[in-house]
């Protein structure tokens, strides 16, 4: 009975996180693009309803009713693969997301996120990881250059940004002394933890973004340069959940921002769940402002920023805070 | 010489420009200049709903003028016909009989016009020309093709005051051999004889 009950209640968690995800995702977009237009002062959707607010849903629509075109060259299984691994991977990542602090009902603890992993941390990275497959091998097996090169660019851009985004947190780690990520939240209740590493911090978010494949870190897309990058075969809604995955990736990126700098869902007044949202919102936001400045970087910048400046500096910042804990001042 | 070309070319950072504090500070100001973007007013025209006058020479529905004197000008030459890059332009001429040229019939397949103005360049009359009216989009494409009297319009369009057959040594029934503008009378050849 308590089995069944539990079972009930996890699909429950499961679908309202996973409609509000979509959701969100697709009011993402319209956000994405009204922003961005009043940032490069234009108006915007705004021909379905009201502040074009049905946008998303005409979008929807639309990608669903396009043809679903494979290319005669392209190698089926894994172009059809593909979509789904990023977007599957995006979805999951929320798995391990804890959305407020246990609530009781019925007399029983309800734990608010799906699934409280030990190895949380470490869930992420490595579907973070796995979401790149998607991206390579959805480029590798349309059969096209173009594609080819926004895959090919899709994994270099992962081996350069996973190892600084990686050690970014092996800080916040051992701050918070567990890999799970609800401790880490508790243990941010009296101080967020982008006061004490900043650094880390601004590492994440830059690895983040990279990770994320957003402008200034496009390259795999590079509209300009690769016609679409990776997706540029993909039509109707397998490029639909390419789309879905990336903007699935934004809030996941403000969910983690939050999680592990931002104190997670710890706020004054408002309701714990309401402040997660509002800090995922203000990353999204940022993000969006980000792209709406700055221009994509060149293949071998990008390298550099990885390489050269993101991975060091890290690594120093990991010494310097072990040394501070070791020494008892944190 | 591309070599040095090059090294004239090439600015010299100053010192303070190749710094870690200068790119943050250039940082800072592309975040400052969009988010003042943010608070301007958008300059988008939402267009059916506000339509600007379009400048007067803007290219698209074509038509056909008329002189001063309210007589057709098309005197169907086949110049704008001939130089048109799509072949949409087709016509029958033929003459009156006070000597006036005109076509027979007139067609323009706007389904095929690129609206690219040459028609109008080539035009010795100022007959034929482009007007800034763009909404002629059509369902059907078949009825893209305008005959000659869906060209006609009143007036003479952007050239009011020409009239071609006051400077064709053209005779007709407005004017007889040299009594066009700027015409000297027609020379004698007998009296040229030695």
């Amino acid at each position: 009975m308590n089995y069944l009950l539990g079972l009930i209640v996890l699909f429950i968690k499961i679908a309202v996180m996973l409609g509000g995800l979509l959701l969100a995702a697709s009011y993402l977009v319209w956000l994405e693009r009204k922003l961005l237009a009043r940032l490069q002062i234009r108006l915007g959707p705004n021909r379905a309803g009201i502040f074009g607010l049905l946008q998303p849903i005409a979008d929807a629509i639309k990608l669903l009713t396009k043809e679903d075109i494979v290319p005669s060259a392209a190698d089926g299984f894994i172009f059809r693969l593909a979509p789904a691994v990023v977007a599957v991977t995006a979805l999951l990542m929320f798995a391990v997301v804890p959305l407020g602090p246990d609530i009781r009902m019925f007399g029983r603890a309800v734990p608010m996120v799906i699934t409280d992993l030990n190895v949380g941390l470490l869930f992420v990275f490595a579907l973070s990881s796995l979401g790149v497959y998607g991206v390579a091998l959805g480029g590798w097996a349309s059969n096209s250059k173009f594609a080819l090169l926004g895959g090919i660019r899709g994994a270099a851009q992962m081996i350069s940004y996973e190892l600084a985004l990686g050690l970014s947190l092996v800080p916040v780690v051992m701050l918070a002394g567990s890999f799970s990520l609800t401790t880490i939240v508790d243990a941010q209740a009296g101080i967020p933890f982008i006061v004490l590493q900043p650094v880390s911090f601004a590492i994440f978010l830059i690895s983040a973004m990279a990770e994320s494949k957003r402008i200034p870190f496009d390259l795999p897309e590079a509209e300009n340069e690769l016609g679409a990058g990776f997706h540029t075969e993909y039509s109707g809604m397998r490029f639909g959940l390419f789309f879905l995955g990336e903007y699935v990736h934004i809030q996941v990126l403000g969910a983690l921002t939050a999680v592990f700098f931002l104190g997670g869902w710890h706020g004054p007044l408002l309701p714990p769940v309401v402040w997660l949202m509002l800090k995922i919102f203000i990353v999204a936001v940022i993000m969006i402002w980000i792209r709406g400045t700055l221009p994509r970087l060149r293949y071998d910048q990008l390298m550099a920023l990885g390489w050269k400046v993101l991975i060091p500096a890290s690594l120093i910042n990991i010494v310097v805070t072990g040394a501070f804990i070791q020494f008892g001042t944190i | 010489m591309s070599e040095n070309k090059l090294k004239t070319d090439e600015k010299p950072l100053k010192p303070d420009e190749s710094s870690g504090f200068s790119a943050l500070k250039a940082l800072a100001e592309g975040f400052a200049t969009t988010a003042k973007h943010l608070a301007r007013k958008p300059i988008t025209e939402s267009y059916p709903e506000v339509k600007r006058q379009l400048p007067e020479r803007s290219r698209a529905r074509i038509v056909l003028t008329h002189d001063p004197d309210g007589r057709e000008r098309c005197v169907a030459c086949y110049l704008c016909s001939a130089v048109c890059p799509v072949s949409c332009i087709s016509m029958q001429s033929a003459e009156q009989p006070n000597g006036r040229r005109y076509a027979r019939w007139f067609r323009i397949n706007f389904g095929r016009c690129i609206y690219c103005g040459l028609c109008e360049e080539a035009c010795p009359t100022s007959a034929i020309q482009l007007t800034p009216d763009f909404e002629n989009i059509q369902r059907d494409i078949l009825t893209l093709v305008f005959e000659k009297k869906d060209l006609l319009v009143e007036g003479c369009g952007k050239d009011p005051s020409y009239n071609y057959y006051e400077h064709a040594g053209v005779t007709t029934d407005q004017r007889g051999k040299g009594e066009h503008a700027s015409e000297t009378p027609p020379v004698n050849v007998k009296s040229n004889l030695p």
